[in-house]
């Protein structure tokens, strides 16, 4: 129904995704995981499912991010390979 | 990681925001049994909003808002709200969290069902919100 929408949203999912896995920081990898869980709630609420897509923003953007986050402060936020 | 110093705009900015998100947390809770969220949903939005106040104040701040030795017992009694709402079901005659059979004088079977389910979801929010609290205390411990 929403056929452009959804594929604007497909193209900056697939540029989060491999943004979070190239990146030598990990601090940017963690704040590109998160904009990957909202626009992933995005596409479920526009393929109709508003409770998986409400479960995927609030978890995904909201506490996963908090906790990456502090488990980077903990350790380090460069990476070796 | 590199340089810590409290920032006060951080700080103010949290506190402007995380009443809000607590009060659609809640809002989410008790509007569950009949649209999109539930306990679990709301249980994560009200935990998000004390991890905001615990992630941009200090130790000292965050644990006069939400204490520390406050998040296992917590968890326990949301546990016992569930499988206790479950058992009493089950004692009055029906099925496990059978809800129609629940022994509260004056209410028929659908007014049973509706507060059942809103029973059952605040022990689930109660639960989720202090074990998320609980994780992110054990991962910060020993710092700062």
């Amino acid at each position: 129904m929403y056929w452009e929408f959804e594929l604007i949203l497909f193209f900056f999912l697939l540029t989060t995704a491999i943004i979070a896995l190239e990146s030598d920081d990990l601090l940017v990898a963690v704040v590109m995981l998160t904009i990957f869980s909202f626009l992933n709630a995005l596409l479920f609420t526009t393929m109709g499912a508003v409770d998986v897509g409400f479960t995927e923003a609030v978890v995904g953007a909201g506490v996963t991010g908090i906790l990456l986050v502090v488990a980077i402060y903990q350790t380090t936020y460069k990476t070796v390979d | 990681m590199k340089k810590r110093v409290a920032s006060p705009i951080v700080l103010l900015g949290s506190r402007l925001l995380s009443p809000y998100i607590m009060l659609f947390g809640l809002y989410v809770i008790f509007h569950g049994h009949y649209s999109p969220g539930g306990g679990f949903q709301g249980g994560t939005l009200l935990a998000a909003s004390l991890l905001l106040i615990r992630i941009s104040s200090g130790r000292r701040i965050s644990r006069i808002q939400f204490s520390d030795y406050l998040t296992t017992p917590l968890a326990v009694i949301g546990v016992l709200i569930y499988f206790g709402t479950g058992l009493t079901a089950l004692l009055a005659g029906g099925y496990f969290l059978d809800y129609g059979q629940l022994p509260i004088p004056g209410l028929d079977a659908p007014d049973l069902r509706y507060w059942g389910i809103l029973i059952i979801e605040l022990g689930i929010g109660l639960t989720v919100m202090a074990v998320l609290v609980s994780i992110f205390d054990d991962m910060i411990r020993g710092e700062d």
